[in-house]
């Protein structure tokens, strides 16, 4: 028995095994306090309270939500496709927690997952793997506006993720690593938003249509398609296209803070690490919901233009100055 | 390539409706072909039932019908039966009536701002435009006791005096309002994607707005400077000093600025009624023209002519004359006019509506046709519409 243990192949599979286990319920806590984040900020900003019946200050708020969905009556529409119907909510979920073994959350090697040396990469994947959920729950709901909601998030998302993917390409330049812990590394002393302020906006604005968060929830715009592509959708099926939604923004929020904002870096001890991490997603987090509660909606061609005639040629301008001024810095 | 247009039934249940309003769209991808709003489906028959109802009856009723301006609605009802018999109220309760009124237009157009907004996806905006809605309402439940079914006017007068600490209650809304108009307009005025959705769209020209009958902000965001509280003053409109805000380019952008604007003259309106209102103390708030008002509780009591004036008007109504009767106001969503037919009897032999809702619907066709499918959830929002006035 003691044999099987000490075999270092062993180790790795059952030490990884762990860090999923621990991320998957941290990040089911997470996300349940991040809405109840999201509704308390929204209740301020409304000028109301938001929620606060449920335990002290509302904090037990998550829990009902959750059970309330759990008891509510699961409806399927006559001629909806029925594989498929159920497996979209599933890949709403799995692909924003697929980004998460990538992200090196603190200095040791034991808060990343698996450093996979194309990190990057990974997370671009599942990203793009996150509209087949959208595409696939609207077709197979066989509704007139959940169809339109998923035709719509299609085009947007497609069209967004080449300027979200050129936007990260200026950080690659100056890392010279796909690694993303090599990414942390290299911003030791200067963070990159320091030298890539174009492409860290270029990547936020993507972030949110990615996410499909307002301004650019067009996907589910509830003024025109009623509630777009879940119109269809109830019970806990629709809660893991919100949990999806949710998870989507923290991990495009922590890709942001670790190619941008110097990840893990920060002042103090190493020991620290973590706690710069999670306080700089905070931020961004705070951003992503204080900026729902404000603005207004894109109608969809002008989402459309702003994609591919200003952030495309944006992120490709922001490649050839970062090459130029690499290439002028070695030259010198 | 043979291509076919699709039609698109929006309503009449569909979030941004506003009611029960149905369009039929036919659209050619996401543009517009053709729309086409059809009504009806709130019928509920008031113009006929007028018919069979005393005038005083009937107030309540009005309530219904734009159940987002209800004295609006009441003094329209009342100035024409007051024109029918010949009658008008005292100054103090014109300068009631006008407060209220103005009070109306401000609670409407929150409603208008909110819905509009929210129709956009500003959602924070709604809910404070809704804060102030609330004020108004509560100070019509102070008025009258009931929130959104005032009938509190009544032909020759008021149901009742203004309560006590009432002008005080109005002095505090109307002092505070400006400041939250800003904080609408900073939200929204020149918010970008505010701009990019309402800006250039739903388009209604001078010339079509006034050929279909548009009225009220629609006609005064197309560039025609028409108010019939300046045109065809009432209540004593033209003794109080106020800006007609009119845009040229007949946006939704520009509806959208002339009733913001309109909210500011609203307060200045207010606060000069209410300073009216201070200077001239208690006093009546009816007619004391017991044929066709009621008489005081305390003299049915001690006179035995009032009490048989008490007794013909609970029991059968007042009489007016043979003849007819046409009275609009500027109403917060455009011209709203009453219209009775008398033969004579304590009954209207005809009540017809002029309501400001149905006539504007009709530009919708030509603000949508040739654009895309989320402009019409604009334009609609930025018509302002209530369907309860729009079937009556």
């Amino acid at each position: 028995m003691t044999q099987i243990w000490s075999n270092p192949d062993v180790q790795f599979v059952v030490w990884a095994l762990v860090k999923i286990v621990v991320i998957l319920f941290a990040m089911l806590g997470v996300v349940s306090y991040l809405i109840y984040a999201e509704r308390k900020i929204a209740g301020h900003i409304q000028a109301r309270t938001g929620p606060n019946r449920v335990g002290p200050l509302g904090l037990f708020q998550p829990i009902a939500d959750v059970l309330k969905l759990f008891f509510k009556e699961e409806f399927m529409p006559a001629e909806a496709n029925k594989v498929i119907f159920h497996i979209a909510p599933i890949l709403a979920v799995v692909p924003a927690l697929v980004t998460f073994s990538v992200v090196p959350f603190g200095p040791s090697p034991a808060l990343v997952v698996t450093d996979v040396n194309v990190g990057l990469l990974l997370f671009l994947a599942m990203s793009s793997l996150g509209v087949y959920a959208i595409t696939l729950g609207g077709w197979s709901s066989n509704n007139k506006y959940a169809l339109l909601g998923g035709m719509r998030s299609s085009a947007q998302m497609i069209s967004y993720e080449l300027a979200m993917g050129l936007s990260t390409i200026g950080v690659l330049i100056l890392a010279g690593s796909l690694s993303l812990s090599s990414i942390v590394a290299a911003q030791s002393h200067w963070w990159f938003v320091v030298f890539q302020p174009l492409a860290f906006i270029i990547f936020m604005l993507t972030a949110f249509a990615e996410t499909n968060r307002a301004p650019f929830d067009l996907p589910e715009a509830e003024a025109e398609l009623v509630a777009g592509f879940h119109t269809e959708y109830s019970s806990m099926k629709f809660g893991m296209f919100f949990l999806g939604e949710f998870m989507n923004v923290i991990a495009i929020c922590a890709i942001a803070v670790t190619l941008f904002l110097g990840g893990w870096n920060g002042p103090g001890p190493p020991g620290l690490g973590m706690l710069w991490f999670v306080l700089k997603l905070s931020v961004l987090l705070f951003c992503f919901i204080w900026v729902r509660w404000t603005f207004p909606r894109l109608r969809y061609d002008q989402l459309m233009n702003l994609g591919w005639k200003v952030l495309l040629p944006a992120a490709l301008l922001n490649i050839v100055l970062t090459a130029v001024a690499v290439y002028w810095g070695s030259h010198r | 390539m043979r291509t076919e247009t699709m039609t698109l039934n929006m309503g009449p249940q569909h979030p941004s409706t506003h009611g029960v309003l149905r369009v039929a769209l036919e659209l050619d991808g996401e543009t517009v072909v053709k729309a086409r709003p059809i009504v009806g489906y709130l019928h509920t028959g008031m113009e006929k039932q007028a018919e069979y109802k005393t005038y005083t009856q009937s107030i309540p009723q009005t309530d219904r019908m734009d159940y987002l301006a209800p004295m609006s609605n009441n003094l329209a009802f009342c100035l024409a039966a007051e024109k029918l018999l010949g009658i008008e109220v005292p100054p103090r309760v014109q300068a009631i009536r006008v407060l209220l009124t103005e009070l109306t237009r401000i609670s409407s157009h929150c409603m208008w701002l909110g819905t509009h907004a929210l129709d956009i996806g500003a959602m924070t905006v709604f809910f404070w435009a809704f804060r102030e809605r609330e004020k108004v309402l509560s100070i019509y439940e102070h008025v009258c006791g009931a929130r959104l079914t005032a009938s509190y006017f009544r032909v020759g007068g008021l149901a009742m005096d203004i309560p006590e600490g009432f002008l005080d209650r109005c002095r505090t809304f109307v002092d505070e309002m400006p400041a939250h108009v800003d904080e609408y307009e900073a939200m929204l005025t020149k918010n970008p994607i505010w701009l990019a959705r309402t800006r250039g769209v739903a388009i209604l020209s001078a010339r079509d707005a006034v050929a279909l009958g548009a009225t009220g902000p629609i006609l005064r965001g197309s560039g025609v400077q028409y108010d019939l509280r300046k045109a065809q003053p009432y209540s004593g409109y033209e003794t109080y000093d106020f800006e007609i805000p009119v845009r040229t380019s007949g946006d939704a952008y520009d509806r959208y600025l002339v009733r913001v604007e309109e909210m500011r003259q609203a307060t200045r309106i207010c606060d000069q009624a209410i300073r009216r209102l201070e200077e001239l103390g208690p006093g009546d708030y009816r007619l004391r023209d017991f044929k066709y008002v009621l008489p005081p509780k305390e003299e049915v009591k001690t006179s035995m002519e009032a009490l048989i004036h008490h007794f013909k008007i609970v029991a059968h109504g007042f009489f007016p004359p043979v003849g007819e009767a046409y009275q609009a106001i500027e109403a917060p969503k455009g011209e709203l006019g009453f219209y009775f037919v008398s033969d004579g009897t304590p009954r209207p032999w005809r009540m017809k509506v002029r309501s400001p809702s149905f006539v504007n619907m009709q530009t919708l066709s030509v603000m949508v046709e040739g654009r895309l499918v989320a402009d019409v959830i604009t334009a609609i929002g930025s018509l302002d519409i209530v369907l309860g006035e729009i079937d009556r």
